[in-house]
């Protein structure tokens, strides 16, 4: 089977600055793929460069076989390429129901002007869409903050809302930009849970950047390490957990925590 | 929509359209008229205005849309003979084109780069329309005729502005009547998809593309909608005054455009509906003060800001999001 996506000697240069250099893998559709590498390593660019919010260097991304590079964010996003923000990033004066309905813009059916003038079209997609949010709602266990305005949330659920927006687009393929961030233990439990059903309930092919090693090793089927800006491992969890390279890099780091 | 909103709307309309007129019939102050209708043309330009801050942009340029709208009005009638009520929309669909020429560029431009440019934009055009032979220079156009009477499919529906006793009347009317479509329209977008976007556009313009907003296009919608609404202000005007130049809107005027939003509130539909009446009415008010008039029209918009910063309609709800 063809694979959703192939990176394909992807290359970063800020300036002088490589930010990732000659990146290649695959990620095969419904699987889970985790990106990891000590900070600074080029991980979100890897991200934004698939999701086009920048442009690369050289070398390309292709989606099921067509390339997406240097296209515009919302093209892409309308293919089903979908990325999550690692800083925290909602639209903060609306409440989380809010976000999420307004996260639905690629499923309406209707036009603008549709849904200017109320047509039938329109109301029909504001019925599915205000269904769709409360299923994604419950779905993230969200319910106790539905209609809490987002500028309210504490960093733990507003993770989940940035999750849950990119959730309500329809993504073929989400990029997770450390979902699990300023999440404590049994939060972070939830969503790995949250992570797993989403693929195995909706098919979605998930990829995912984290610094939370024990979730990484229990949510990924494969493993891609990244250390600066080259790639310098790829595997499943067992396999990445015992290559002396990726030891050598954590241990050269803060958090050398990769063995678990 | 609720049933209070239902009754608000209904007494502002009996107002508008009832109990003003009465008004000045029985206390003889017919120059109200001319005020109120300016407060109601203007506030049609201040709703394009507030449409843009929706979007995030700060917009200081409408006194450009206004004046090119008036324009196009002036010279259709003058020139090719085209009846008012076409040139209405006319003007109003020139400006949007214009503006989607102009935004393409600009549009991309936060802040105060933005709102730079857009307020240069008010003299570019106060200068094209001194250069092009088109426009008739610093001379203007004047001797416009008033507009003539609105037949749809052999039914008329507006009398010829030049036989009606009182015009003053009529387009005080004519002005509120467009007003109020303006802010029924204001109010649909808002409550629409349409006005859901600009609002994800404005908190966060990042996230709105990766839910797969065309943001760049969104914009410029936005911007167009905003520049019909001074379009059509802009044309009125004319027809009221019969005449055009090149200073019938100056960057003075696109500056009060925004000032009327922020002081009725950036978060109100109505905000710019109110903030342009107490603000021009005030001012109108304060002639009996001659000489302190600016100052105290200064200082009270000093205070206002200070004490209201979201706008004086923020005095009546505190709740986030639109209303
Ligand atoms: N817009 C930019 N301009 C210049 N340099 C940048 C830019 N964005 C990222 N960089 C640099 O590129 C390198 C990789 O950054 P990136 O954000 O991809 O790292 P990361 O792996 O996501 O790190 P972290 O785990 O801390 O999030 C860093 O050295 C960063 O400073
Ligand atoms: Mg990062």
């Amino acid at each position: 089977m063809m694979p959703i996506l192939q990176i394909k000697n992807l290359t970063k240069r800020y300036g002088g600055l490589t930010a990732n250099n000659d990146i290649s893998f695959d990620v095969a559709e419904g699987e889970i793929l985790s990106v990891i590498g000590p900070n600074g390593a080029g991980k979100s660019t890897l991200f934004k460069q698939i999701a086009s919010f920048v442009s690369v260097t050289s070398g390309e991304v292709l989606f099921r076989g067509k390339t997406i590079s240097n296209l515009a964010p919302h093209v892409v996003a309308r293919m089903g390429v979908v990325r999550t923000f690692q800083e925290t990033t909602i639209f903060k004066s609306m409440t989380v129901r809010e976000n999420i309905i307004v996260a639905h813009h690629l499923r309406s059916k209707a036009s603008l002007l549709g849904f200017f003038l109320g047509s039938k079209l329109a109301r029909a997609d504001e019925a599915a869409f205000g269904k769709s949010a409360d299923d994604i709602v419950d779905f993230l266990g969200l319910e106790a903050i539905r209609n809490e305005l987002a500028s309210n949330l504490p960093q733990g659920h507003l993770r989940a809302l940035g999750m849950a927006i990119g959730l309500a687009t329809g993504p073929t393929v989400l990029l997770l930009d450390e979902p699990f961030a300023g999440m404590n233990h049994d939060e972070t439990m939830k969503m790995v849970a949250s992570v797993r059903r989403l693929r195995d309930e909706r098919g979605v092919t998930v990829m995912l950047v984290e610094h939370d090693m024990p979730a990484v090793m229990k949510i990924s089927d494969r493993i891609v390490v990244i250390n600066f800006g080259e790639k310098i491992a790829e595997g499943t969890p067992a396999e990445i957990q015992a290559n002396p390279r990726v030891i050598e890099a954590y241990l050269g780091s803060e958090d050398a925590a990769i063995g678990m | 929509m609720t049933k209070t909103n239902l009754a608000g709307i209904g007494v502002f309309l009996l107002v508008v359209f009832v109990a003003v007129p009465m008004m000045i019939a029985v206390s003889g102050r017919w120059d109200f008229y001319y005020t109120l209708t300016s407060v109601a043309l203007l506030s049609i330009g201040s709703a394009g205005v507030w449409l843009t801050f929706y979007i995030g942009r700060i917009n200081i340029g409408q006194g450009a849309y206004a004046l090119m709208g008036g324009y196009v009005s002036a010279v259709l009638m003058t020139k090719v003979g085209v009846s008012f009520w076409l040139t209405l929309p006319l003007a109003g669909l020139f400006c949007a084109v214009i503006s989607v020429a102009i935004g393409l560029p600009i549009l991309r431009l936060r802040g105060v780069y933005f709102a730079m440019i857009t307020l240069v934009l008010t003299e570019v055009t106060r200068l094209t329309a001194l250069a092009l032979p088109v426009t008739n220079g610093a001379k203007g156009i004047t001797s416009i005729p008033l507009p003539g009477a609105l037949t749809v499919f052999g039914v008329p529906l507006i009398p010829d502005f030049a036989t009606i006793e009182n015009p003053k009347l009529a387009f005080y009317l004519l002005a509120v009547t467009l007003m109020v479509l303006t802010y029924a329209a204001l109010w649909r977008i808002v409550n629409s998809r349409l006005g859901h976007l600009c609002r994800s556009l404005q908190q966060n313009e990042e996230l709105a593309s990766s839910i797969g907003v065309n943001t760049a296009h969104l914009r410029l919608l936005a911007y167009a909608i905003s520049s019909f609404f001074g379009g059509i202000a802009g044309a009125v005007f004319v027809a009221i005054s019969q005449s055009i130049y090149p200073s019938s809107f100056v960057v003075t005027d696109s500056v009060n455009f925004m000032l009327y939003c922020f002081v009725g509130g950036l978060g109100f539909v109505m905000g710019p509906m109110l903030g342009t009446f107490l603000l021009y009415f005030g001012w109108d008010l304060l002639s009996v003060a001659r000489e302190y008039q600016l100052l105290i029209y200064s200082a009270a918009m000093i205070a206002l800001m200070l004490v209201l910063p979201n706008g004086v309609l923020s005095l009546f709800d505190r709740r986030e999001g639109p209303k």
